[in-house]
């Protein structure tokens, strides 16, 4: 893994492992074929989720792993994603493929608006700030004015497209694939903002803003801008979350999805790219591993109560955090400059284990 | 008229609590430099033991006292064994920690207790002294613990050589190390009084909103509204902020754009104050060297 | 399980049970999730998030369960019952559904919880054939049998209620002035819409209509704004936590209006007590379960079966929540269809006996009130009866009502 986001990092390109991991990403549903499995397509809808919320971990750490924006609230762009998708496809009759690129757009002009007022916040303030967006969106939902498109409480429900061309795939399979490609076009399209002039741009200013400016960038204009492609990436995720689930709702876009994208994005490693699946995958994986923990603890304790699975999450969390405070990915590195010692190519990588401490400023 | 005062008492009652609330949130901002998401499932926590020594025949005041002791030192206690050792850790790894105390507590508190509301007995009397449902004893009794516990940090923070070397600590925490300021047990201590402040919050809250494990949630956002409305650094300023929202949020609910929206009507003014003024109402800016 | 079958016994079920057996005995066929010696039930609950108080119903149907086991099981097989936390996060349900149903490879979902978690999987449960049975929520739309033949709820729906209330208002109030306090989601709606129906002539009077969110703190301001209105009728649809807010608060500014209190947050020991026996005097509310603090009860089997079976194999809980009521007696009716079933345990069979319920008797559920269903019905229990609140519990009054008889 390590190496894997070493060579993603490395100014040359995309890296051979990141294309072996993708074509791996891209080979998993062909299993299917060979492996007769009833539960494959749950499988595939598991590893939609993941995707899904790679991307919109993608999103949150383009905004504050490479440019220093705390935010709370990026459930408030996934859930306008979601319903910006739903509306189309089920008013508009726009096809749901067309909506992706939509939502993106509608998300953009939302973050880049907020990013406005967020100019004027730092640190505590603008993660409160966004922490207030992400309770008010589901209110917003909700809000009779505006009910007849959006359902109100009741949400909206949606069809579940049908594989196109007479594929001969799975519904599932064919949705599976359809969030890869959207999740590599995101990367990829991260990836060059960010090896180009404008991701320098957004870092210098992340790392020191004053120092930023005074060399002639505009951060204001950075920082805002920032603020929208993240929400625009964000949206994407959330498009095509409503997508796969098929139905959205006020319910789905709480705080607590806020809450599960930051926890994604800091156990998968700050400001790493590769991090950002491991953390998608993390928020998938590790509610339903709590709640076995909890399962096997009950019966091979013989307890009387169930022991809550979110107390075990929230154990998880924190012995995660003591060993690897920089994050899956950024323990990686860490394990291996341990082992192998230091190389002078892993300077770019370590820009993933970045460690802001939590008094420096 | 009298529907507008009544909706303004009411106000004022609801921003009691958030007051209080938001005093915790300042209280461990100002003695850590952190923002403490769990800092309302602390005291819902905090709360549910004073519920059980109440509940096993310890008079009220005892248990009130006991309970803020305990939960001192179970403030002391996190930060000595689950935050110390992340002091040199990135800000959001904490943030992770706060998420993960904050299911913890919760979760606990449900396997423990259950999910089901329950009764917190009332120190001050149930009736209402003004003959109109303007207000019960017991909310005034809220503002008036709320106020003392202002008046009581106040001083602390000002004139005592604790509290000035604990603000020492958080704000700069090499210069006061530099000074013969022990920074780790100051923190420590911030984290215990936190604790405390909270788990006040939580007794004098659960008699009005029953306690419950979800008890804080809803409350923490008004309380980080008030706390930002007037400046989380300062304590006047969060207790006032506190109570502006509190009413603010009544009298628009009630007169402008109804109940569904009135939180979001609240967010936007905090929003909008912070634009005009970052560092809240009555805060000061903090005007950082390079 | 004596102690359950006696119960049974009495209250006159076993007739329907020795019959469903019979003619199914003949061969075996088995649908996913059953072999000789099990049957796989899936369910998903709020155990987590903030319905969390109604997870108490899941734990209940678990300890019924683990009672049936171990006196033998469903014709021979044992109940392997999953339940799911699911945060009442519709996506995190359709994740689950999605294992219960294809992983885990479940006969059926029971008495899962919610509204919007249910719409989310209503449509994927259908498409599977899967049933999706005994819903734990009372909108209307689970009752659809010509377009979602998969899907049943349980308990009275909210119209039925809500139509009941409006009735009783419109037969008793001489100059009703009618406030409406409700939570602003689906459940909230739905009641209101119901209302709305029992109350068409009398729509004009509703000078209030008043929401929360789920997120307030408190709905002190809400109470007063209804009182300011000139309201002498309460309708309060709220749930538990804000239910016994509303009680308290009404009599602590000694507003007095007539009270009705749906069903949902009628629960003694969930909203009454804590509010305090002395503020709920009067309230009005429609049950089709018995309240178990009723003394009236106290000698009846089932009460005693079930107190019996609180005691041993649920001793954590609290009797006096109302969903350890609807929790058991929902799983009495499931062990029921699937005992009907005989060795036929398919989809399909299960989805058959559970609509051809005639006249089933099932502890706790109140004298008279009875489940009925059919190939077009799919409501199972749609009488209820008016009960106030006297002393320290409810007691019943008028007859058994129901939507159907005055339609």
């Amino acid at each position: 893994m390590a190496a894997l986001s070493k060579s993603w990092a490395t100014k040359s390109g995309f890296g051979w492992m990141a294309i072996v991991f993708w074509a791996l990403l891209a080979v998993l549903p062909l299993i299917g074929f060979i492996h007769e499995d009833p539960s494959f397509d749950y499988y595939m809808f598991m590893g939609q989720s993941m995707l899904i919320y790679g991307i919109a971990v993608l999103g949150l750490n383009l905004l504050i792993g490479f440019n220093g924006q705390i935010s709370l609230g990026h459930s408030a762009f996934f859930a306008v994603g979601a319903y910006t998708t739903a509306i189309l496809m089920n008013f508009a009759g726009i096809p749901y493929w067309a909506t992706i690129p939509i939502a993106g757009l509608v998300c953009f002009g939302a973050g880049f608006l907020f990013g406005f007022p967020a100019l004027k916040l730092e640190g505590h303030y603008l993660a409160l700030a966004t922490f207030t967006l992400a309770i008010a969106v589901p209110q917003l939902l909700k809000y009779k004015a505006i009910a007849g498109w959006t359902g109100g409480v009741g949400g909206v429900l949606l069809d579940k497209p049908d594989p196109p061309f007479d594929l001969p795939l799975s519904a599932d399979q064919f949705l599976y694939y359809l969030c890869l490609i959207v999740a590599m076009a995101m990367f990829w399209i991260v990836f060059n903002l960010l090896r180009g002039r404008s991701g320098r741009a957004m870092m210098a200013i992340r790392d020191h803003a004053m120092a930023a400016g005074t060399m002639g960038i505009d951060t204001g204009l950075y920082k805002t801008l920032t603020f929208g492609i993240s929400a625009a990436i964000t949206g994407v995720a959330g498009a095509l979350s409503a997508i796969t689930v098929a139905y959205v709702a006020p319910d789905s876009f709480t705080l607590q999805l806020s809450v599960s994208f930051l926890v994604g994005l800091v156990i998968g490693g700050i400001a790493s790219l590769p991090g950002c699946l491991v953390g998608g995958a993390f928020i998938v994986l590790v509610q339903n591993s709590s709640q076995s923990i909890s399962d096997w603890m009950k019966v091979t304790f013989a307890l009387r109560y169930d022991v809550p699975a979110w107390a075990i999450y929230g154990i998880l969390l924190l012995v995660l955090m003591y060993f690897m405070p920089s994050g899956l990915m950024g323990g990686a590195t860490a394990l291996k400059e341990k082992l192998f010692g230091r190389s002078a190519k892993d300077d770019a990588a370590s820009d993933s284990a970045t460690v802001r401490s939590s008094h420096g400023d | 008229m009298e529907f507008f005062i009544q909706q303004t008492a009411a106000g004022l009652t609801s921003g009691a609590i958030y007051a209080c609330v938001a005093l915790g949130l300042v209280m461990i901002y100002v003695s850590t430099d952190h923002i403490n998401f769990a800092q309302g499932e602390m005291a819902m926590f905090a709360t549910y033991i004073a519920w059980m020594l109440i509940d096993a025949g310890v008079p009220f005041w005892l248990a009130f006292g006991l309970t803020a002791l305990i939960a001192f030192v179970g403030g002391l206690l996190i930060q000595r064994f689950i935050l110390k050792p992340l002091e040199t850790a990135p800000v959001l790894a904490l943030v992770v920690c706060f998420i993960a105390l904050l299911s913890i507590f919760n979760a606990l508190a449900g396997m423990i207790w259950s999910y089901t509301i329950k009764q917190f007995p009332s120190p001050f009397p149930q009736y209402d002294i003004s003959g109109h449902g303007l207000v019960s004893v017991q909310q005034l009794g809220v503002v008036a613990v709320t106020l003392v516990m202002l008046g009581i940090l106040t001083v602390f923070f000002r004139y005592t050589t604790l509290g000035l070397a604990m603000r020492a600590a958080a704000q700069n925490a090499s210069s006061a190390r530099l000074m013969g300021v022990r920074v780790s047990w100051m923190l420590a201590l911030g984290w215990g009084l936190a604790a405390a402040i909270g788990s006040i919050a939580g007794m004098l809250v659960a008699p009005i909103v029953f306690l419950d494990p979800n008890m804080m949630t809803g409350i923490l956002v008004y309380g980080f509204a008030g706390a930002l409305v007037g400046g989380i650094g300062n304590p006047m300023g969060a207790v006032a902020g506190g109570f502006i929202v509190g009413v603010l949020e009544n009298l628009v609910g009630s007169y402008i754009i109804g109940n569904e929206l009135k939180l979001t009507f609240a967010l936007v003014v905090v929003v909008g104050v912070l634009i005009l003024k970052p560092a809240g109402l009555f805060g000061q800016i903090i005007v950082k060297r390079v | 399980m004596t102690i359950r079958r006696r119960g049974i016994l009495t209250t006159g079920a076993a007739v329907g049970l020795t019959l469903g057996i019979g003619p199914a005995r003949a061969a075996k066929k088995y649908g996913p999730g059953v072999t000789d010696t099990e049957i796989k039930i899936g369910q998903t609950m709020p155990y987590s998030g903030n319905a969390s108080a109604y997870g108490v119903a899941g734990r209940c149907q678990a300890a019924y369960f683990r009672m049936i086991n171990e006196a033998g099981g469903i014709n021979g097989r044992k109940i392997n019952f999953i339940s799911l936390d699911d945060g009442y996060s519709p996506p995190k349900t359709v994740e689950l559904a999605r294992q219960l149903v294809e992983r885990d490879q479940v006969l059926l979902l029971f008495y899962c919880l919610g509204t919007q978690t249910n719409t989310a999987i209503h449509k994927y449960m259908n498409q599977k054939k899967v049933p999706h049975l005994f819903l734990a929520t009372g909108a209307s739309k689970w009752g659809n049998p010509k377009d979602f033949p998969w899907s049943m709820g349980w308990s009275p729906d909210y119209h039925t209620e809500g139509s009941i209330y409006g009735k009783h208002i419109l037969a008793n109030a001489k100059d009703p002035k009618i406030g409406i306090l409700r939570q602003n989601d689906d459940m909230g709606n739905d009641y209101l819409d119901g209302v709305k129906e029992g109350l068409a002539a009398v729509w004009k009077h509703v000078v209030a209509d008043v929401t929360y969110e789920a997120t307030d703190p408190t709905v002190d301001s809400q109470i007063l704004q209804l009182r300011a209105s000139g309201a002498n009728i309460l309708l309060n649809i709220s749930t538990p936590k804000f239910a016994a807010q509303a009680i308290k608060k009404i009599a602590e500014i000694g507003w007095k209006p007539t009270h009705y209190l749906m069903s949902v947050a009628a629960s003694v020991g969930a909203v009454i007590k804590p509010a305090g026996m002395e503020n709920a005097q009067g309230i009005i509310t429609a049950q089709y379960a018995k309240d178990v603090t009723d003394p009236a009860w106290a000698t009846s089997p089932d009460f005693i079966a079930w107190n019996a079976f609180m005691d041993k194999w649920n001793p954590t809980a609290n009797k006096l929540e109302g969903s350890n009521v609807t929790g058991y007696a929902s799983a009495v009716t499931l062990v029921e269809v699937l005992k009907r079933c005989g060795d036929e345990l398919t989809r399909e069979n299960v989805m058959k006996q559970a609509a051809s319920l005639k006249k089933l008797e099932v502890p706790l559920l109140l004298p008279g009130v009875l489940i009925n269903t059919g190939p077009n019905d799919f409501y199972p229990i749609q009488s209820v009866r008016m009960a106030r609140f006297e002393g320290d519990h409810w007691v019943l009054f008028g007859d058994l009502l129901s939507r159907d008889a005055e339609a």
